[in-house]
Formats: C-alpha cells, structure tokens, sequence
C-alpha cells in the first residue's frame, strides 16, 4: 500500500531526506511541557528515535528518525504518556507565547491562558494556508508577535489622575514615544494618544501612581517570515474585551478562508486582495 | 520641587545593572527621607533606574534633561 505522506505530515509526521524515517512534531501550546511529558518524549526519543530531540523555532519539540513501521507504537506511547502529535501543513499551526502575566514582571496580559484558549477554539482548523498565533505579554515583545499571521501583544491603556502627580517628568523621560509632555511650570501633563504604543513604562515608573493602566489587546495581522518577509500590521485601537478578541479572530479567519487562494499566505491574501476592505470587516465588529 | 540634595552620584560611567546597584547602594549610606541626586544616561539607565527605585520603595522627586542629553535625576529614600 502506497504511504499517504500527506496525511503523515498532516498528523506532525515530516518526511526526512532518508527514505521511511520521520521527524515527528509534537503537540505544544504556549512552548508549555510538564516535566512528565519530557519523561515520556525522553523514552520515545531512546526508544523509537536517536536519543535526541530538536527544539524548533516556534516552541515546539521535534523527534528524528521514527521509523514508518513503528508510528503506531510511537503515537500510542505517546498518548499513553500524556504527550499529543502535533500538526503540519495547511491549517492553524503551533500556538506560540511567551511566559506572560503569570510569570514575567513585565507581563500585561497572561499569553499561556490566552494561548490554550486559542488551541481550544482554533487549533489544527483546516485553512487555505499554514496560520500562525503568536502571543507577547508587553511591549518588549520576547515573542516577535508581528512575524504571525497574527499576533497578539499585551498592553496597557495609561490615565493621568491630576490629583497625584507631582510634575517630576519621569514619565516624559521614560517615553520612547515621546507621547507625554510635561510642563512643570503650567503643572500641565499631555498625553498623545496617537504617539501612545501602551507599553507602560510611565505608570511602571510613576513615583506617585499618578499613571494608572488598563489592560488590553494589541493586535497585529499579516505577518511573515519566510522566503518572503513582512511585519504584522497594526491598525485596530487596544481591545480590552477578551470576547471581542475572539470575534475579530474569527472575522479574519473567516476572510482568509473566503478570499486566499490554496497556499496563499495571509499576507499575500491581504496584498492581493485589499488591506482596506479586510480592516473594514474587522471593524465593522469592534 | 527642587529640593537640596544632601548627596550626588554620578552613574554615567556605568551600565546596567550596576547604574541601580550604585544608586541603591548610595541611598542605604542615607537616612529616610533624605535627598540624592543623579547623573545618569540616556537610554537604558532612564528606563530602568527610576523603576527600580520605585519597586524598592524610593521616590523621584524630579526628572531634568541635559543639554548633552543625560539627565538629573533627585530621589528622596524611602521611609520602609
């Protein structure tokens, strides 16, 4: 019987330049493995592979060498210890985050929950083409957001309660944006929003908590990073509504699944197609 | 608010991490609620230096820029 590679490497199994071995990708959301899940790809790795085990470049863990004969026990012992196949091919792919909120000091939003709610919801969907989440805690962006399909990066909307503030101008200081203007004479203090990249660093540094935040949303679309290479596009304001991030996702797959060509990347799609009338359909939500 | 500083330290000549080291070693040798002043850089020691004394209980009183582009930082001890 022929070998159906296409379904193999639809299940996470990749042909390898040798002929019948695979190099099988398993299942990883947020880059999370428990320390068990590493016990079991440890006894599969010695026993079905070479001994090792190759790290991706999205968070995910590969094992070369399996033998075609032997991908049935592989998958089972695979299950039985608690560790899933993963996927390749046209469809939502590895959902990538960084250690977010729960961890990370600089962390505005928690990107593992956000992460495992997103592999619920959309993880493996058939599409056009491969898709790529990928989610950052705050502005400083470890997890290269704008490279997806989209991306998601925590950020804080700043307000200035007058009452507070004493005028020291650390928050102008702090500003990459130069989005805030301190005058120490008037004892005015103007923020820009349109300057404004919610990163948080006026309130973080604030001596007086003058500078409060609300949490949101950032979210940037069409990214790429292959042969051909392109930034994920902001043009939505900070969305504080998690439910409405999940509308606008699903508006965007939606367009992608209507308007890209069979292995028409999201961005190509966009080019092609029309950034404006995409933008239009995802505000038509908000 | 311009207060008299009742101590100064200059970190230009430093980088992260040892901009905060220096600047909280120099406000131990202080008693609460006195007043130090510091030089530091552009960059990297603005951002990080006055979060790194609020997160360990000391306030910014000002902020003024250089001409040179450093800036003058005073910070009075926290009373922890």
């Amino acid at each position: 019987m022929a070998v159906d590679y296409k379904e193999l490497k639809k299940g996470g199994f990749m042909r390898q330049k040798q002929k019948d071995n695979f190099s099988m990708r398993l299942k990883s959301v947020g880059g999370h493995f428990t320390a068990a899940q590493l016990g079991t790809v440890q006894q599969v790795a010695e026993q079905y592979g070479k001994g090792y085990v190759h790290l991706t470049s999205r968070q995910g863990i590969e094992i070369p060498f399996i033998q075609l004969a032997d991908i049935e026990a592989v998958k089972k012992t695979l299950l039985d210890g608690g560790v899933q196949v993963g996927v390749c091919g046209p469809r939502v792919r590895t959902i990538t985050a960084c250690q977010g909120s729960a961890v990370c000091p600089s962390g505005l939003i928690d990107t593992v929950k956000l992460a495992n709610e997103f592999d619920k919801r959309y993880g493996g969907r058939e599409l056009p083409h491969k898709f790529k989440f990928g989610f950052t805690g705050c502005h400083n962006n470890c997890l290269k957001t704008e490279e997806n399909d989209l991306g998601i990066k925590g950020g804080t909307m700043p307000s200035w309660k007058e009452d507070a503030c004493t005028y020291c101008g650390v928050c102008q200081a702090v500003c990459l944006e130069k989005a805030i203007v301190v005058d120490k004479t008037a004892k005015t203090v103007r923020l820009d929003l349109d300057q404004c990249v919610y990163c948080g660093k006026c309130i973080k540094s604030c001596p007086t908590d003058a500078w409060n935040g609300e949490n949101g949303f950032v979210i940037s679309f069409g990214g790429l990073y292959g042969n051909r290479i392109a930034v994920g596009r902001h043009f939505l304001p900070i969305i504080f509504d998690e439910d409405k991030v999940y509308t606008i996702v699903d508006v965007t797959l939606a367009f992608f699944e209507k308007y890209a060509k069979p292995s028409e990347r999201f961005c190509n799609c966009l080019d092609r197609v029309g950034w404006d009338k995409f933008q239009k359909e995802v505000e038509a939500v908000l | 608010m311009s207060r008299k500083p009742d101590d100064t330290l200059d970190i230009t000549d430093v980088v992260c991490p040892m901009t905060f080291v220096k600047a909280k070693m120099r406000l131990e040798d202080l008693d609460d609620g006195q007043v130090l002043a510091v030089h530091l850089n552009n960059g990297e020691p603005i951002q990080n230096v006055p979060r790194s004394l609020k997160d360990e209980g000391h306030k910014v009183l000002s902020v003024e820029q250089n001409a040179d582009g450093s800036y003058n930082l005073l910070v009075e001890k926290g009373r922890l």
